[in-house]
């Protein structure tokens, strides 16, 4: 009867048996999941944050390092204070602070260590670090933060910040997680990406306590961190600070280029801010403050402000007509103020001369024959089709269009189109009488300071330029700047063309701008007033200089300064000296710029 | 000394190569288990419990070799006092043990102490085998029925005092030796009944759906049944001894502590608790998951090194196991348990007494359900019961008391023939 017994018992035992295998090979072959778990249970990610590449400018000035700052950590288990009285006075902590602090750190781990005590200054470290040996579970935690020992080129150096969740989302490389620091603005954020370094990762392994356990497999995943790449800025910091200097307490731009590479040798926007304070702890209420100063010292003016050009372009006009054969030197027309107001000079007028005396309605004329050329009968679609035609040409001066500098957030500026005044006015209902506000630089026009400025370049090269930057080299090496930086762009006018501009420029000097006169450095200048429909007028002044040779060309925006013969002028003939001959020798003429009233 | 020569060369050597084969592969899983990387001890070192299971493992062989050459009616004649003995013990340790988290499991003085609990196993072997030798105690009578579930019932009454539910429950594994002398299969149609329907009650949120099954059951039995009111009449009375079992274990689980609620409970739902009671069959099979097919390498795990696993060298040691050598481990260990059981099986029945045929199957009994409950509870097929893996598990009492449960068989075994010629 119980034969079958010891069978079924032994069958019993291989179904047990079974049943554990086919279960245990589901947990561990079939199912990875607790790999996964497993992993996240014991070990660690630890991101070795790589340090930050550092600017210098194109004298191997240092612009921005990496300061180190020390966070006094805590790991509450191990701390043991005898005397609370003592420790607070020795580490100068309140004793509400301390408590909170340590119940914060008690409540994240008390294993694990949390700040006690942030950012505390080098003198405040060496002072610490005796008495640190007395307390265990305390340690100083080293971090860095920007810094910019000479306070200057907030705007163009630009800051670094926390990740935004925005900006996480777009990174599609995933190299960014929360927290992590990125340029934010300017340079910093321009070349992020040669700055910032390759971040490294340690795999640790850790306990069920959170307790490091050492490298997981001997650090064999481990990755050590790259430091970012250090880059030569073209700004010359000397002039930067004397530009700054001069521009305190105003409003306005100067931006200096150097004509033959397109490096911006200073770019100044005023009002502005020490870039020292979006650092480190205080980032947040110094940013607020600044967002929130109706001076607006954020407002990045060289590349974001726009101004209609004024009288300066009507030394593009001379050149478009030149090119096109439309007018010769000899072109002359009558200062006919019944077309549009000008001031007192000899009528009529060569090309020559209109450019020496700004002649207004030397240009209304000069203008119409550019634009109607009767190519079709009807005088609104000629209209139309001269003007796309002479937009293209003007665009070829870098104006109308992003100029691609390396500072984030720039500003195209506007060169009307045909299109343009047809969604204002209708199709085949304008025509010049409507437009001939673009002869002088006014009407719908706007350009940025920095395209002035390389306007500038273009007239002291003869007809090419470069786009303007502000990197010089990348680790040393000037080939790894941006391939867009090396190309030398025409402007589709002969060269021969320039040298009655430039003469003229250098004459204008003496009419409009005696105040920027050298002795000893032949300048070329034209001086443009932005009209203000607000107040004042801004004071505009474009030039380069030695005109022989140049070696800078600057454009110089004083707002509500003016005429652009004194503020704007007297500026950037300052610049110039100051660049040239690296001091300036004009101590009255500073004193007169630094004084601020250009109004009388 | 010409019969024990006799004797040594009956061994069955393959249980004792088994044997010394869990021991040891064991022995350098519990080094494992608390092996530091940081501050890498010897194997051998006193202070840590693989230099401690060491020493156990020595005087193992001293118990082993004691037994092997002591008389083998010794432990025939002093089986019932061998019982007793332990059942004193097991009377006396609640009031001179040491208690721990509630429980006094332990006597003893300074280092050395035994669990009393765990020597009951092979002394209530010896006791039943003694008492269901005679060739007249027929178990499908009420009368043998009771007196064979009086004696199991005397060690799980003491040891649910201690409390120590796992280890009383152990004793319940004697079914099976009492299934192959003749107890009738009805029983354990009826107990696998009860313990599916109490699956099923807890399992399941509404009652309802038991007890419409029930009912159908018994309708279609009785249908079965030709029509006999009879039998109809003891199948409703079954049914509704279901249903009232059914309505009243929630009540009776829900005055159980919460301990032991939580750990029925985990077991549907190990997601209730993470943190808390599903922890330590959560964090198991995360460790014993983690090993796949390989392992990570001996002395390579992370879940087990850095204390995930509680209880890791006790009761968890096969986490240890499945994570370092992943399932080729497990299959090896699970092999070499297959393997001894159905040798024990195969030796059972060639025994020539009926004494040593049913402590034969008193061995494969205890060493089955540890072997059983202990891995399904780490891979979360049972609930967390405390009771260790045989041969494998850190501590003295467990492995001496399973040492001495295999060995008194294995001697047995090596004198069939001698008992032969007594007998006849």
């Amino acid at each position: 009867m119980n034969d079958q017994r010891p069978v079924i018992i032994l069958i019993f035992i291989f179904l047990v048996s079974l049943v554990l295998l086919v279960r245990l090979f589901s947990i561990q072959v079939l199912d990875d999941s607790f790999l996964k778990k497993a992993e996240r249970n014991a070990i660690q990610r630890i991101v070795d944050h790589p340090y930050r590449g550092l600017v210098y400018d194109r004298n191997g000035e240092l612009l921005v390092y990496n300061n180190p700052i020390f966070d006094l950590m805590v790991v509450p288990k191990e701390l043991k204070i005898q005397d609370t009285l003592q420790f607070c006075k020795l580490f100068e902590i309140s004793k509400e602070d301390l408590t909170t602090a340590l119940t914060a750190a008690r409540k994240y781990s008390s294993v694990k260590p949390s700040p006690l005590i942030k950012q505390i200054s080098t003198t405040d470290f060496a002072r610490i670090q005796n008495f640190l040996v007395d307390y265990p579970g305390l340690f100083i935690l080293t971090r860095s933060v920007r810094s910019y020992p000479n306070s200057t080129a907030a705007h163009a150096l630009g800051y670094i910040g926390e990740i935004n969740a925005g900006q996480l989302e777009r990174d599609t490389t995933k190299y960014y997680t929360q927290g992590d620091y990125v340029g934010l603005s300017g340079l910093e954020r321009y070349y992020e990406n040669d700055l910032r370094g390759k971040k490294g990762v340690k795999y640790k392994m850790v306990n069920v306590r959170g307790v490091d356990k050492g490298p997981f497999k001997d650090g064999e995943y481990d990755t050590a961190s790259v430091a970012g790449k250090n880059i030569t800025s073209t700004l010359d910091m000397e002039l930067q600070r004397y530009g700054e200097m001069l521009m305190q307490g105003k409003k306005g731009s100067v931006v200096a280029i150097e004509p033959k590479t397109g490096e911006i040798l200073a770019m100044i926007s005023a009002p502005f801010y020490d870039p020292n304070e979006l650092t480190g702890a205080d980032f947040g209420k110094n940013y607020l403050k600044l967002n929130r100063d109706p001076e607006k010292p954020l407002f990045n003016r060289p590349i974001m402000a726009t101004y209609p050009p004024g009288s300066i372009f009507k030394i593009v006009q001379s050149l478009i007509g030149l090119q096109d054969g439309i007018l010769v030197p000899e072109t002359t027309f009558s200062c006919n103020r019944s077309l549009v107001a000008c001031h007192n000079h000899p009528s009529p007028v060569n090309l020559f001369g209109a450019i020496r005396n700004s002649c207004n309605p030397y240009y209304h004329q000069a203008f119409r024959q550019i634009i109607n050329r009767e190519v079709v009968s009807n005088t609104f679609k000629d209209t139309e089709i001269g003007l796309n035609d002479w937009r293209e040409k003007v665009m070829r001066f870098g104006l109308g269009s992003n100029l691609g500098v390396d500072v984030p957030n720039e500003k195209s500026g506007q060169i009307p189109s045909g299109n343009y005044y047809n969604k204002i006015y209708g199709e085949g209902r304008w025509k010049y009488s409507t437009i001939y506000s673009l002869s002088i630089g006014q009407g719908e026009m706007l350009v940025t300071p920095l395209q002035m400025a390389n306007l500038a370049a273009i007239f002291a090269n003869k007809g090419y330029y470069y786009i303007p930057h502000l990197i010089k080299a990348v680790d040393g090496d000037p080939t790894l700047i941006p391939g867009k930086y090396q190309i030398k762009r025409e402007v589709g006018v002969d060269a021969r063309h320039f040298d009655l501009i430039q003469d003229a420029m250098a004459e204008a000097i003496y009419g409009t701008a005696a105040r920027a006169a050298m002795k000893d450095i032949t300048l070329a200048g034209k001086t443009g007033t932005a009209q203000n429909p607000h107040g004042e007028d801004h004071s505009v002044f474009i030039a380069f200089a030695p005109k022989e040779d140049p070696k800078i060309a600057i454009a110089v925006y004083v707002e509500n300064a003016g005429w652009g013969g004194r503020a704007a002028a007297s500026t950037a003939s300052l610049m110039i000296e100051k660049y040239l001959k690296g001091e300036v020798t004009r101590q009255a003429l500073q004193d007169y710029v630094m004084a601020g009233n250009f109004i009388y | 000394m010409r019969e024990s020569d006799i004797q040594i060369s009956r061994v069955d050597w393959s249980v004792v190569l088994i044997y010394f084969a869990l021991v040891i592969f064991g022995w350098f899983n519990i080094y494992a288990a608390v092996y530091d990387s940081q501050a890498p001890q010897s194997m051998f070192d006193m202070s840590i419990n693989s230099g401690q299971q060491l020493v156990r493992i020595g005087i193992s062989v001293i118990l082993i070799i004691l037994i092997m050459v002591a008389d083998y009616r010794f432990f025939e004649n002093l089986s019932l006092f061998i019982f007793l003995f332990f059942v004193a013990l097991l009377v006396v340790t609640p009031f001179i043990g040491k208690e721990v988290n509630g429980q006094v499991l332990s006597i003893g003085f300074g280092s050395f102490r035994i669990q009393p609990g765990e020597f009951a196993k092979f002394a209530t072997a010896l006791a039943l085998a003694k008492i269901m030798e005679r060739p007249t105690f027929d178990l499908t009578k009420t009368k043998n029925q009771l007196i064979a579930f009086g004696v199991l019932f005397i060690p799980i009454l003491l040891i649910l005092l201690q409390p120590d539910t796992g280890t009383a429950m152990v004793f319940f594994a004697f079914l099976l030796m009492f299934y192959r002398e003749g107890l009738p299969q009805w029983y354990f149609v009826l107990g696998f009944g009860i313990v599916a329907l109490a699956l099923l009650a807890l399992g399941i949120e509404n009652n309802l759906y038991l007890v419409g099954g029930i009912v159908l059951i018994v309708a279609i039995l009785s249908l079965l049944g030709r029509k006999s009111l009879k039998k109809t009449l003891v199948f409703s009375l079954i049914g509704l001894g279901l249903i009232a079992f059914t309505y009243s274990l929630d009540y009776v689980v829900s005055k159980l502590p919460p301990h032991q609620q939580n750990r029925i409970m985990v077991l549907f739902n190990p997601n209730i608790d993470p943190l808390g009671v599903g922890w330590n069959v959560t964090q198991s099979k995360i460790a014993i998951g983690s090993g796949g097919l390989f392992g990570k390498g001996y002395l390579e795990g992370t879940q087990t090194k850095f204390d995930f696993v509680p209880e890791q060298h006790t009761d968890f040691i096969f986490c240890t196991l499945g994570e370092e050598f992943g399932w080729m481990g497990s299959l090896i260990v699970i092999g070499l348990f297959t393997a001894l059981l159905y040798r024990l099986v195969i030796m059972a029945e060639r025994q020539k007494t009926r004494f040593s045929r049913i402590y034969g199957y008193g061995v494969v009994s205890i060493l089955l359900f540890h072997f059983m409950i202990n891995i399904a509870m780490t891979i979360g097929l049972f609930p967390v019961v405390g009771i260790p893996l045989p041969f494998f598990s850190y501590g003295g009492s467990s492995l001496w008391s399973f040492t001495v449960l295999l060995f008194i068989f294995v001697k047995l075994d090596s004198s069939r023939v001698a008992q032969l010629g007594r007998l006849s």
